[in-house]
């Protein structure tokens, strides 16, 4: 039972305890007991979810990469506004994406930005983890869906995971 | 000043969730129309949110958070079903 | 109240009711289910994340304290959108949902 005391992901435990903190009413005992508890509960039920630990080389980079993700997000958003709003009908196509990325989390981030980013969702990744299907919603050709993703995202990812 | 913006903006998600009924019982396929409930506990969301701006509490703000996981939970396992025919295996 | 502050809320709450309502212009108008995927997972949760933006900042304008579950509620709504749809897309392609006419490229068969 106490070898069982400790904490395996200790920044996931991290994050959980600050977010229980926001989540009840202002910051006392019970909160920080319960919280500590919750930090400690939660990453043991869900060890044998994450196959692999996160291999972040350079998590520094991070907050750059989501300040440019949120400035995407926001030109995007006007883009697809402007697509929907205008008579014309858009010309949708599907590209298959080839991965760098290895690592699971990584490939996982990537989907999750290119569906947030202008004009693309991400459908599918194959079994053998080095295709991505993506849905684009208004592209002239598919060299140039590829190469915004790649140069745009797909490097800095690569340079944050081993 | 803002209770007009308010209004307007209570406005536009009204109409929002409106049309999202409308491709809820349109259809033509299954997914399109949880694609369309998806939308539409967003806008509840939004909704909510509105509304304790109006009444100047923060209390609502409890439930949108709840509408906020229930709803996605509840999106993935609708997708779910419609992928495998079980939610759990 | 100042009255800056004023205008950039009603400013947020302008924003975020215009998006909010092209995503859902975009889920009833465009032609296929793939197309239609890009409206809510872009416009609305951006709408959703501007009216946030709007509340937080009335608030901690008005009253004391700034609002955490606001900000809470938008990062998780970030975070679920991309996989909300990505989990549709895989369910549709595997049901077998009509794309439009002139889609170029194929979905695969897993």
């Amino acid at each position: 039972m106490f070898d069982r005391l400790n904490f395996p992901q200790p920044w996931l435990s991290l994050l959980l305890f600050v977010i229980w903190q926001f989540l009840s009413d202002g910051i006392s005992g019970a909160s920080v007991v319960l919280g500590l508890f919750l930090a400690w509960l939660i990453p043991q039920i869900t060890q044998g979810f994450w196959p692999q630990r996160p291999a972040f080389i350079h998590p520094w980079r991070m907050p750059m990469y989501l300040t440019r993700v949120l400035m995407d997000i926001i030109v995007a958003s006007v883009s697809v506004a402007r697509l929907i709003l205008s008579p014309r009908a858009p010309r949708p196509m599907f590209v298959c994406y080839p991965l760098e990325l290895e690592h699971p989390l990584a490939i996982s981030i990537l989907a999750s930005t290119i569906s947030l980013t202008p004009g693309t969702v991400s459908a599918d990744v194959s079994d053998d983890n080095k295709t991505l299907l993506i849905h684009a919603l208004d592209a002239q050709s598919e060299q140039e869906v590829i190469d915004a993703i790649k140069t745009r995202y797909e490097k800095p990812l690569l340079e944050m995971f081993k | 000043m803002i209770t007009i913006a308010l209004h307007i903006t209570l406005a536009m998600v009204m109409i929002a969730a409106l049309l999202n009924v409308y491709r809820l019982i349109r259809g033509p396929d299954a997914p399109d129309r949880v694609l369309a409930l998806d939308t539409l506990y967003i806008n509840a969301i939004a909704l909510i949110i509105l509304l304790g701006i109006t009444l100047g509490t923060r209390l609502y703000l409890e439930s949108a958070l709840l509408i906020a996981v229930m709803g996605f939970v509840g999106t993935v396992a609708m997708a779910k079903y419609l992928k495998r025919g079980s939610v759990i295996e | 109240m100042s009255e800056i502050a004023e205008y950039i809320i009603a400013a947020l709450l302008l924003v975020g009711g215009f998006f909010t309502l092209v995503g859902a212009i975009g889920l009833a108008r465009l032609p296929d289910f793939f197309t239609r995927l890009h409206g809510p997972t872009k416009a609305t949760t951006v709408g959703v994340g501007a009216i946030m933006l709007a509340s937080v900042l009335h608030f901690s304008v008005n009253h004391d304290g700034i609002g955490i579950s606001e900000i809470l509620i938008t990062v998780f709504l970030f975070m679920t959108a991309p996989v909300s749809a990505n989990i549709l897309a895989k369910a549709a392609m595997h049901i077998g949902v009509k794309s439009m006419d002139d889609t170029r490229g194929k979905p695969w068969e897993q």
